[in-house]
């Protein structure tokens, strides 16, 4: 069964991505999408057998991969209650959007090749969560940057969505640069790369209380001799780094936001619901050593509060209705990682999870909205639209309901992010007192709540409400997307509004154990999960407050008083172009490392091998040589090669007569 | 194992196709083509054959295998063949490639079909025996022997420029080889013998070692190319007809890396740890400088061209890495980007021919009237990145990991290979492949044809194979690596002791 989980989507791609032109485009989209949805359901069925059931972790050998020395990796799949969570995630949103795609591509005439894209991506990130070592991991890795990469490039005529594909990948490159290091150094201190002797070995390196800590030298990086706890820290942040560019986490974030150049599922499925939280799934794969890192999760912890909060500064005044919720998405991963600082990986996956449904939600609904207004993203041409597109307005609202976590505190009633990122906020300020950066965290988390609030309103409310803004002729065409878009809709708006309800007890409260089993690792004197019910009513009520906030001034803003916006962005010229232009990054990095690496390289093409290697070495000499055998022998044919040959006849006599000579 | 000389059969069989070759007299169309015909199947039935070779080969025996020796010029230097772990692959990549390279040959040389087929052929058999040979004279005969067809086959049927090209690429190897002449006279008045067998047993004095090394390197490096000696190279690809540039870059430059396991590691064990820092300096300047200047190329070739130095750097890094990762990995990298840059230059071929010019800025939306072959150049230029999943992955990511156990400075550094080649490949891709078709000249092409998809589908799907499934490599080499190894630790410990008495 697992193995089906993992190669349909293979399979469609391949017979698609082979065939697809000659199949035709309705073919190749009932085969990709017929494929995921039993993969889906298969993960449901596996879900509710690992998960909630009792069935012990397990693992599904398939091939063997790269065995060299003590390096062995195999491929395999490695079953526990992560990777069936992450399966539901991944093939349920994938089966969705498939179908969804059906729908929103259909004037499209590359649909095979889209529809075979999106199939790879699934098996992609299949092979990522069930991989049983870091080499697999990193394939599946590498293989989702691949299909981002070719779907956000998917309309291939724009200069744009090739600069922006280009960008991602090599962003992304950044990361796993640390990534492949952090991997080395797992084999170099483990000996291993394979998760079960990682962790088996880790376990022996969990402090023991009384006993002498070892600091013999485990090796020498760049020149300092770490111990074994430093060299943990060191592989710990080599391998965020890598999840850093994957879940586009300050400063790897700026990625996402152009991302959004490819089609608008593709946004819902890459770049909102699964890809991008790869990241967040590593490091919960690998709790058994992170939380052996007080150091890396210390910078875990502060990366994830910088990104959600900067994420949702410059979400507040974007006026692209996708870029809106991308920087949404780079914040709410913040959020996540906040959670798997503090060492509180249930939550992290727990919201990893609801934000799948939500935010999916959101992007098939802003799909849903661009393609009622022909194609426009800018929220400043839209408006007005709440009456000739109920359906698609109700499931963004339920979206937006999701997202910023409405529900009644202290009552266990309230939409999906209720449940999942209040769990991280309380877990920020249970954390204070062992992580040194909590307090810092929970305060900019709640800020972000804040935020999060208002520019989801915003959206909203400049998309649905107040008079249109499109022309009249756009207006025209509005019309409600049809069945194949909105079923997946519904689904989504009732996994965004009831996943909290329903799974809270498991992934965060009383079934924690029956759930997780030994999925997630945490030390001993970690007790986070207690702690987090122990805090003051204040901070539990703290998201909530922050909630209706962002929704007042929302509300001030863009329905009651519609020109204070502008009036603001007038008074606070500075900041408020410093907020659109997403603090400069782009800029930043365009100067000190585009730039400079071009002027390196036309410096070291031109200077380097031209004037130095080549202008001492082969130029020099060899304008030497013919000079000298113009002077010497002008009746010759004047051909350099035969000169060569020549003298090469000419060595090769000399060799042959000193081997012979030498021999007798 | 009969007792029928595989090896010297699989060598000189491309001989035999050259003397039919030379009894084909007139110039006509339908004697072109027969040459072209009898040069195709000699070389298709060399690869077969070779594939017995590796039918045959013991995986559990580290030593020489097939093994054939007979007299030859006396006095200790003999005619003496054999392949291990280490070099069986390299034979079978190379009688791989040739009918690949014929055919890729099959339209674009017009002029002197009959040199050129012989010089190929010529080469091909040189190429093998340098893989072959177990004696350092007969390895000599057949690694400066390759020089000249190649040499020929720049300087006639090359470029513009072919003529600087191929005078550069000589004066290079040139240098190198005199220096490797005299380190081989040097062994010989030594050992007595210049039987490469005896020579791996024999022990060199200690400072004696650190001469031959460096006269080894000088030509060594030179071959791979390593920086600063690289310069040769992308001249020498520009100008070179495809297949030329084909077998130059996945075989010629792999007898580098194969010259530093075969010689300077086992033979001199001592003086390659003493010289492991400069190797890994000049690999990991050879990594980040050519991938920087890759960057800025305009040209097609020239740009895959210094990506291939840049990948040469993770060849040498892991080599002299010393351990089972590091140097299985620069084996797997070096088999590996036989494969992919060859067919990188067979993807820049397909669109020369064309088009007739290797200016990238003259391409531009390729993918609208050239699906396949976008495909195909997607395919190439992942696995030139390193994807997972292409060949070109394992080797890349052995070597880091090989050399991160040794240093960590150079395994960072290296490693920003991976984010420099990404931006370069990606980029190329982007400017020929991407975009909307708006220049004139480029709306009429068609798609890949019949043969130019008999050239570039097998080569995808073993990049993608032994990406996926690198073991049957692993299997081969492993053994004989182990045993290198082995030895390279015990006589260093050996050297150590001495030191130490």
């Amino acid at each position: 069964m697992y193995q089906a989980i993992v190669f349909l989507p293979l399979l469609g791609f391949l017979i698609v991505g082979l065939f697809g032109n000659s199949l035709g485009a309705r073919a190749s989209e009932y085969i990709t999408s017929g494929f995921l949805v039993i993969a889906a359901v298969l993960s449901w069925v596996a879900f509710f057998s690992v998960g909630i059931g009792s069935t012990e972790a397990f693992t599904v050998p398939l091939l063997r991969f790269i065995d060299s020395g003590t390096l062995q990796s195999d491929w395999a799949l490695r079953v526990d209650t992560l990777t069936v969570v992450m399966l539901v995630v991944v093939n349920t949103v994938s089966a969705l959007v498939h179908i969804y795609s059906i729908g929103y591509m259909h004037h499209d005439p590359h649909r095979p090749r889209f529809f075979a894209y999106l199939s790879l991506f699934t098996f992609a990130m299949l092979m990522l969560v069930t991989s049983d070592n870091l080499v697999q991991m990193f394939f599946g890795w590498e293989g989702v940057g691949l299909a981002s990469y070719l779907l956000i490039g998917f309309w291939y005529k724009r200069p744009s969505a090739n600069a922006a594909a280009i960008k991602a990948f090599v962003v992304n490159r950044v990361g796993d640069f640390g990534f492949i290091l952090g991997i080395a150094g797992v084999f170099l201190l483990f000996g291993s790369v394979n998760f079960d002797t990682i962790f088996a070995t880790a376990a022996s390196y969990v402090p023991v209380e009384g006993a002498v800590e070892n600091t013999a030298v485990a090796f020498n990086f760049l020149g300092w001799d770490v111990d074994r706890a430093g060299a943990l820290t060191v592989i710990c942040l080599l391998l965020f780094m890598g999840a850093m560019g994957k879940s586009a986490q300050v400063p790897l974030h700026t990625w996402l936001p152009d991302a959004m150049e490819g089609p608008t599922p593709v946004s819902a499925l890459i770049h909102a619901a699964t890809m991008v939280t790869a990241g967040v799934f590593m490091l919960a794969r690998l709790s058994p050593i992170f939380e052996l890192s007080h150091t890396a999760l210390l910078v875990v912890t502060f990366i994830g509060a910088i990104t959600a909060f900067f994420a949702a500064t410059v979400g507040l005044v974007q006026n692209d209705i996708k870029r809106v919720i991308a920087y949404s998405t780079c914040s709410q991963l913040g959020y996540m990682f906040v959670a798997l600082g503090m060492g509180f990986y249930s939550a992290a996956i727990f919201h990893l999870f609801t934000h799948a449904f939500f935010k999916a939600l959101l992007f098939l609904g802003s799909g849903s909205v661009i393609h009622a207004v022909s194609d426009e993203q800018d929220m400043r041409k839209m408006g007005g639209l709440k009456k000739l597109i109920p359906t698609t307005y109700w499931m963004m609202v339920i979206g937006t309901l999701a997202l910023t976590g409405v529900g009644i505190p202290g009552t266990i009633i309230g939409t999906a992010g209720f449940f999942s990122k209040d769990a991280i906020v309380e877990g920020a300020f249970a954390g204070i007192g062992h992580n040194a950066v909590a307090g810092f965290a929970f305060t900019l988390l709640v800020i972000a709540a804040i935020f999060t609030s208002f520019y989801s309103w915003r959206l909203i409310f400049m998309t649905f409400h107040g008079k249109p803004r499109a022309t009249a002729d756009v207006m025209h065409h509005v019309h409600e997307s049809p069945p194949v878009m909105l079923v997946p809709l519904f689904i989504l708006a009732v996994g965004a509004l009831m996943a909290g309800v329903v799974f809270h007890d498991q992934f965060v409260g009383e079934g924690y154990d029956a759930f997780w089993k030994t999925a997630l690792y945490m030390l001993p004197e970690n007790h986070i999960l207690h702690e987090v019910h122990d805090v003051p009513l204040w901070v539990k009520l703290s998201p909530f407050i922050a909630m209706v906030i962002g929704f007042v001034v929302a509300y001030q803003f863009y329905i009651r008083k519609p020109e204070t916006p502008k009036y603001l962005a007038a008074q606070h010229r500075g900041l408020y172009a410093f907020l659109l232009n997403k603090w400069y990054f782009d800029e930043l990095y365009d100067f000190l490392f585009v730039r400079t690496a071009k002027r390196l390289g036309t410096f070291l093409w031109k200077k380097g091998d031209g004037a130095v290697i080549d202008g001492l070495g082969p130029d020099g000499v060899s304008a030497w040589v013919i000079d000298v055998t113009n002077r010497v022998v002008k009746l010759q044919t004047g051909y350099l090669y035969h000169y060569a040959f020549v003298m090469l006849i000419g060595v090769a006599a000399l060799v042959t007569w000193m081997m012979l000579g030498s021999s007798f | 194992m009969t007792d029928w000389p595989i090896l010297s059969t699989v060598t000189f069989l491309p001989l035999v196709g050259t003397f039919l070759i030379l009894l084909i007299r007139d110039d006509s169309e339908a004697a072109r083509r027969n040459i072209r015909n009898v040069a195709l199947l000699t070389t298709v039935f060399t690869f077969i054959l070779s594939i017995f070779i590796w039918v045959g080969f013991d995986n559990s025996n580290p030593g020489f295998q097939m093994v054939e020796q007979a007299e030859w010029l006396g006095g200790g230097v003999s005619y003496h063949m054999g392949v291990d772990g280490i070099s069986m692959l390299f034979v079978i990549l190379t009688t791989f490639l040739m009918p690949i390279s014929i055919l890729a040959s099959w339209e674009s040389i017009q002029t002197r079909v009959k040199a050129y087929m012989i010089a190929f052929l010529i080469l091909e058999t040189l190429m093998i025996g340098v893989f072959c040979a177990l004696d350092l004279v007969l390895f000599y005969v057949f690694f400066e022997g390759g020089l000249i067809p190649m040499f020929i086959i720049i300087g006639v049927w090359g470029g513009k420029r072919r003529v600087y090209a191929s005078f550069k690429f000589f004066l290079y190897t040139l240098l190198g080889s005199v220096l490797m002449l005299l380190a081989i006279m040097a062994m010989y008045w030594e050992a007595g013998t210049t039987d490469i067998p005896t020579l791996l047993a024999h022990s060199f004095p200690g400072n004696m070692q650190t001469w031959l090394w460096l006269a080894f390197f000088a030509s060594f490096a030179v071959k791979m190319p390593m920086w600063p000696v690289h310069t040769w190279l992308p001249d020498a690809h520009v100008e070179a007809p495809t297949a030329g540039s084909v077998i130059l870059a996945a075989i010629l430059l792999k007898m580098g890396g194969y010259g530093f396991l075969r010689f300077s590691l086992p033979m001199f064990p001592e003086a390659s740890l003493y010289f492991q820092p400069l190797v890994f300096a000049l690999s990991v300047i050879a990594i980040v400088y050519t991938s920087l200047v890759a960057l800025m190329q305009e040209d097609m070739k020239k740009l895959i061209a210094y990506s291939s130095v840049a990948h040469m750097g993770y060849v040498t890094m892991g080599i002299f890495a010393m351990n089972a990762q590091g140097i299985q990995g620069s084996l797997f990298q070096m088999l590996s980007h036989g494969l992919v840059s060859g067919a990188l230059f067979l993807c820049v071929g397909v669109i020369y021919d064309r088009m007739h010019t290797r200016e990238i800025t003259a391409y531009g939306g390729l993918v609208n009237n050239m699906p396949k072959y976008a495909v195909a150049f997607l395919i190439f230029t992942m696995a030139n990145v390193g994807l997972p999943g292409t060949s070109g992955f394992v080797g890349e990511f052995l070597t880091l990991i090989g050399v991160f156990k040794v240093n960590t400075w150079v395994a960072l550094f290296a490693a920003t290979g991976v984010i420099l080649s990404a931006s370069y490949a990606l980029w190329l891709y982007r400017k020929i492949i991407f975009g909307a078709l708006t220049k004139d000249s480029l709306k009429g092409l068609l798609d890949l044809s019949a043969r130019e998809k008999t050239i570039l589908y097998p080569l995808i799907v073993l990049t993608i194979f032994f990406g996926v499934y690198p073991a049957p490599v692993f299997d081969v080499t492993a053994a004989s690596v182990q045993s290198l190894i082995n030895n390279i630790t015990a006589s260093l410990d050996a050297a150590q002791a001495v030191a130490a008495n």
